[in-house]
């Protein structure tokens, strides 16, 4: 795809695109309030952004999180309650890791449909201190229940799990690992709505703790405090409001995996066997993306910068194959030689990735999306990349979640 | 005083010494096989069956990957906070004949010292924790040849 076909804009997808007309976040942190007040903050933003009147908003969704309270107080209608009541339709999601793509997606397929011509979607957390732990109780049929208990695979130990078996199959290097961690923290330095707003040195890695071997705690994130939202409106909309050349969302991916399942998720205790069906040509991460690409008509070649969900150092390395930015196995050399550093042939992580914010669960997906929508205005400040056209986000959360979703201008 | 001996999870696991075996149960219309168990429902999506019959787990495989805890994990997971943490090994296993890889804590004493991707491991009966009146046992992965 060129971009005189993307300046035409509107129909180079499988469907049409829903126009991004404004961003806002509540900054990343331990701030020890409520996920109500950071959402409320965020979506305030980013209808300032938009300059549309909250009253003028037909529909709100919701991305839950489970922690702040029970399934997120009904996210979208707790958001629109402390926004003040102006009867718009109302929807929740959660998804895991995923919740913020899918409420994206709920927003989108709305405006898709002629439901709505303008959507506020907002997600927030208040994260717990240490490890993500299961709800309370005894509940021996709950698959994240059955982990912690018979086996204490915390989150970091899949993450080890993975990077462990990169380092037999693909010779990358602890080295490697911390060069992800050096990337993004520097780019993180310069996000005011980062957590973590320090370069970091390839020995800092090294000599911070071993968490789960091989990993160090400075190649796994944290968990966070913070909101993101989006304003979100059909094209006529758009056009009636006065934005010219908004961006674009112009896919949004929510597959689900592939029966049998060959990469050990996130709580399992096993995979699927392989024994009576054969595995699907792609595993599920790739999928995801390759979803995400069909829906857009688009490729890799296209990608001008990319947001992926880097859970962990080595996390990051996998995304840069399964969104086909290199060939399995390459995402290390890919890294070495600066082609995901800013000044590369594709920036990834240009907001610092989960590496400086710490992950908010279902804010963390729509704050993808706004710093693609930062980058593609050319109004992402220090972090800019020059010319940013195409965006790609990656992510991947529990029970078979994952999400992608592309952003052109 | 005696303690009973209960798995952790009923029925995932049975026998002692060289007959333990992890159990799993396989559709009775397609072969698929399950570990967790799936008792009701085949999830092949090819497949309507309803009938999964017991059957148990290849006794060894090939180390896929491996890490350890270094930190106590969150409750559900039994550990006694008055004692230091002793950090414990993940191994997780591919079994050939299922092609499944399957995740089990290492037998005590094995560290990732002890492993390398590829290695032979058997499935062993193992204790997860003791508590007052329970010993509640669970599956370990050893590597062949070492008894420790």
């Amino acid at each position: 795809m060129d971009d005189v076909a993307l300046a035409a804009g509107g129909g180079d997808g499988v469907t049409g695109d829903v126009a991004v007309l404004g961003a806002g976040m509540h900054p990343w942190g331990k701030w020890g309030r409520g996920f109500v007040e950071y959402g409320t903050v965020a979506a305030r933003a980013a209808l300032a952004d938009a300059g549309v009147d909250w009253r003028d908003i037909t529909s709100v969704v919701g991305a839950e999180t489970v922690r702040g309270g029970y399934p997120g107080y009904v996210a979208g209608a707790t958001f629109a309650k402390a926004l003040g009541w102006q009867g718009a339709r109302v929807s929740s999601v959660y998804a895991a890791c995923a919740s913020g793509a899918q409420a994206i997606g709920t927003a989108r397929a709305q405006l898709l449909a002629g439901l709505a011509d303008v959507v506020l979607v907002v997600g927030a957390d208040a994260a717990p201190k240490g490890f993500f732990r299961p709800a309370g109780g005894d509940r021996p049929d709950d698959p994240d229940w059955l982990r912690f208990r018979v086996l204490g695979a915390t989150n970091p130990a899949y993450f080890a799990l993975y990077a462990r078996r990169r380092m037999t199959v693909h010779g990358d290097t602890l080295e490697d690992f911390a060069r992800v961690k050096v990337k993004n923290a520097a780019q993180g330095s310069l996000n005011p709505l980062a957590r973590y707003r320090k370069a970091v040195t390839a020995a800092e890695v090294a000599a911070s703790a071993v968490v789960a071997d091989p990993l160090r705690l400075l190649d796994i994130c944290a968990t966070s405090d913070g909101a993101a939202a989006l304003v979100l409106s059909t094209p006529e909309f758009a056009r009636r409001h006065g934005a010219v050349s908004p961006v674009r969302i112009r896919a949004v991916s929510t597959v689900t995996p592939t029966y049998p399942t060959t990469v050990l998720d996130l709580p399992d205790i096993a995979t699927d066997s392989a024994a009576a069906v054969p595995p699907a040509e792609h595993t599920f991460r790739e999928s995801v993306a390759r979803a995400a690409y069909e829906e857009a008509g688009i490729g890799p070649e296209d990608l001008s910068v990319a947001e992926v969900y880097d859970l962990s150092t080595a996390l990051e390395l996998q995304w840069y194959e399964d969104l086909g930015l290199c060939a399995a196995g390459q995402g290390a050399e890919l890294l070495r030689e600066g082609a995901t550093a800013p000044g590369g042939r594709i920036p990834v992580n240009t907001s610092g990735g989960l590496a400086s914010f710490g992950e908010a669960v279902p804010a963390q997906a729509i704050a993808q999306v706004c710093e693609l929508t930062w980058q593609l205005r050319g109004t992402a400040g220090a972090r800019q990349i020059e010319g940013a056209r195409v965006g790609i986000t990656a992510n991947q959360g529990l029970f078979g979640h994952g999400s992608s979703v592309v952003v052109v201008r | 005083m005696s303690r009973t001996r209960t798995p952790v999870v009923a029925h995932w696991f049975a026998g002692e010494g060289d007959a333990f075996r992890l159990l799993g149960t396989r559709c009775t219309a397609c072969g698929a096989v399950f570990f967790p168990r799936e008792d009701v429902l085949c999830r092949n999506p090819g497949c309507q069956g309803t009938d999964l019959d017991e059957v148990p787990l290849s006794p060894r495989g090939r180390v896929w990957s491996y890490t350890d805890g270094r930190y106590r994990p969150p409750a559900p997971y039994v550990s006694d906070p008055e004692l230091p943490w002793r950090p414990y090994t993940l191994i997780a296993v591919e079994l050939a004949a299922e092609r499944m890889v399957v995740l089990g804590q290492g037998a005590p004493g094995v560290t990732v010292a002890d492993l390398e991707v590829g290695m032979e491991v058997a499935a062993v009966p193992g204790v997860l924790s003791e508590d007052a009146g329970t010993t509640w046992t669970t599956w370990h992965w050893r590597p062949v040849g070492v008894t420790a």
